[in-house]
């Protein structure tokens, strides 16, 4: 399972890997953001944790397909399925590896970018702690939604339509977080509700997934 | 080592093949034949696991090696590199041995992507050999290898089949081998049953 983890991480750094996809799309979002606002710093103040919140979920979204579509596409899905590792193992180290080279990246580079927002340095550090907490749901959620679509051609509209839906929790949770640490209020809960959606969809989406590989195989 | 009974086994709602029995021991080879679409490769999916059969018993290694139609390379990846990974997943033998049956140590360090096709298959079935698993069971393995390399694939089966591995194999040309039986699936074809819908059986 840890060799197909350093192995996914491997091929998504080397040529064609889609690695810089998500920070790239990122990027291009939150810098572009005040160009369509225009410069009123306290406006973008408050809308900057959703921007941000909101970029980081779609940049997310922009490599779910690869997760499992690449490997089913070259025959090495099937060649795991039959190999001594649980599809649920497989599952869980291709999620991991997605959230190493996306969701990690996303959430350090958000508190960067956010000074392009008006994001203040505390805000800034809650900003990236909810992305921490936040962002491995999207990765389980969204290996979990390329399962089940996995074998439909240019599946990509199909997955987006199912993956979202089950991403506004943790967008609501997450973005509240940040919203609140900028009026001064609590924001423990915000958090703990976030790490709950990832640590329940760590803990159910490998048996849901494994058994949809398993069909979607056959 | 397999042992195959009265098994009927369908691909997109068609039965194809029903009533299939055979049995295979170690350092036994056993070849398929049959027609383009008769179920050859579904017959394989269904030994491997891939897929479930209709109705019948399987009884196989609870890990099997199994090589189809696509060999399952990143082209990112070295020769080296892909057998290594394939050995650690299987917990398999150093690739230096699989390196040296299909000849492959002068591309141990080419990209996969930059390979022809038969030298593709042949790191496919190199991973075979990594894979440590005593059955083998193989869809047209020697598509696209020319005459040499077909008798180094040769070799290698007779090695495996004599350290007591067994194989079953679908392929269009003779193999020549001394232990290799040759069971043709013409005569278990279904005649038109449908079976039931996809949903059905993911319902079951």
């Amino acid at each position: 399972m840890i060799q197909l983890f350093l192995r996914d991480v491997g091929l998504s750094v080397r040529s064609g890997g889609g690695f810089g996809l998500a920070l790239i799309f990122f990027l291009i979002v939150v810098t572009l953001i005040p160009f369509a606002l225009g410069p009123d710093q306290s406006a973008l103040a408050v809308i900057a944790p959703g921007v941000l919140w909101l970029g980081a979920l779609l940049a997310c979204l922009l490599s779910l397909d690869r997760i499992f579509g690449l490997d089913f596409e070259d025959g090495t899905l099937d060649l795991l399925a039959t190999s001594p590792l649980p599809l649920e193992a497989v599952y869980v180290a291709k999620a991991s590896a997605h959230w190493l080279t996306t969701g990690l990246p996303l959430s350090l580079a958000a508190p960067v970018l956010g000074v392009l927002l008006n994001l203040d340095y505390e805000t800034g550090k809650i900003l990236c702690l909810s992305l921490l907490l936040g962002t491995p749901a999207l990765s389980l959620i969204g290996a979990f939604g390329a399962s089940l679509t996995l074998g439909v051609k240019r599946g990509g509209l199909l997955l987006s339509l199912l993956v979202l839906p089950l991403y506004v929790p943790s967008l609501i949770f997450g973005s509240q977080a940040v919203r609140l640490v900028g009026q001064g209020l609590e924001f423990d809960v915000a958090l703990i509700l976030l790490s709950a959606i990832s640590l329940g969809a760590a803990a159910i989406l490998p048996f849901a997934s494994g058994a949809a590989l398993r069909i979607n195989l056959r | 080592m397999l042992q195959v009974s009265n098994l009927s086994v369908a691909r997109g709602g068609m039965t194809l093949l029903c009533g299939v029995d055979f049995s295979l021991s170690a350092g036994q080879v056993l070849v398929l034949r049959g027609a383009n679409g008769l179920g050859k490769t579904t017959l394989l999916r269904c030994i491997s696991g891939l897929q479930d059969s209709v109705e019948g018993q399987i009884t196989a290694p609870e890990t099997v090696a199994y090589s189809g139609h696509a060999d399952g390379l990143k082209g990112q990846m070295t020769v080296l590199e892909n057998l290594v990974f394939w050995a650690s997943i299987y917990h398999g033998p150093s690739p230096n041995v699989a390196l040296d049956a299909y000849n492959l140590h002068r591309l141990a360090d080419r990209p996969a992507a930059n390979l022809s096709a038969g030298q593709k298959r042949r790191l496919g079935l190199a991973r075979l050999q990594v894979s440590g698993c005593a059955l083998w069971v193989m869809d047209e393995p020697t598509v696209s290898l020319d005459v040499h390399n077909v008798a180094l694939f040769r070799a290698a089966l007779n090695q495996h089949v004599q350290s007591g591995g067994a194989a079953v194999i679908t392929t269009h040309i003779d193999l020549e081998h001394a232990s290799a039986r040759v069971l043709d699936l013409t005569r278990f074809k279904a005649r038109g049953v449908a079976s039931s819908s996809a949903f059905e059986e993911a319902l079951e």
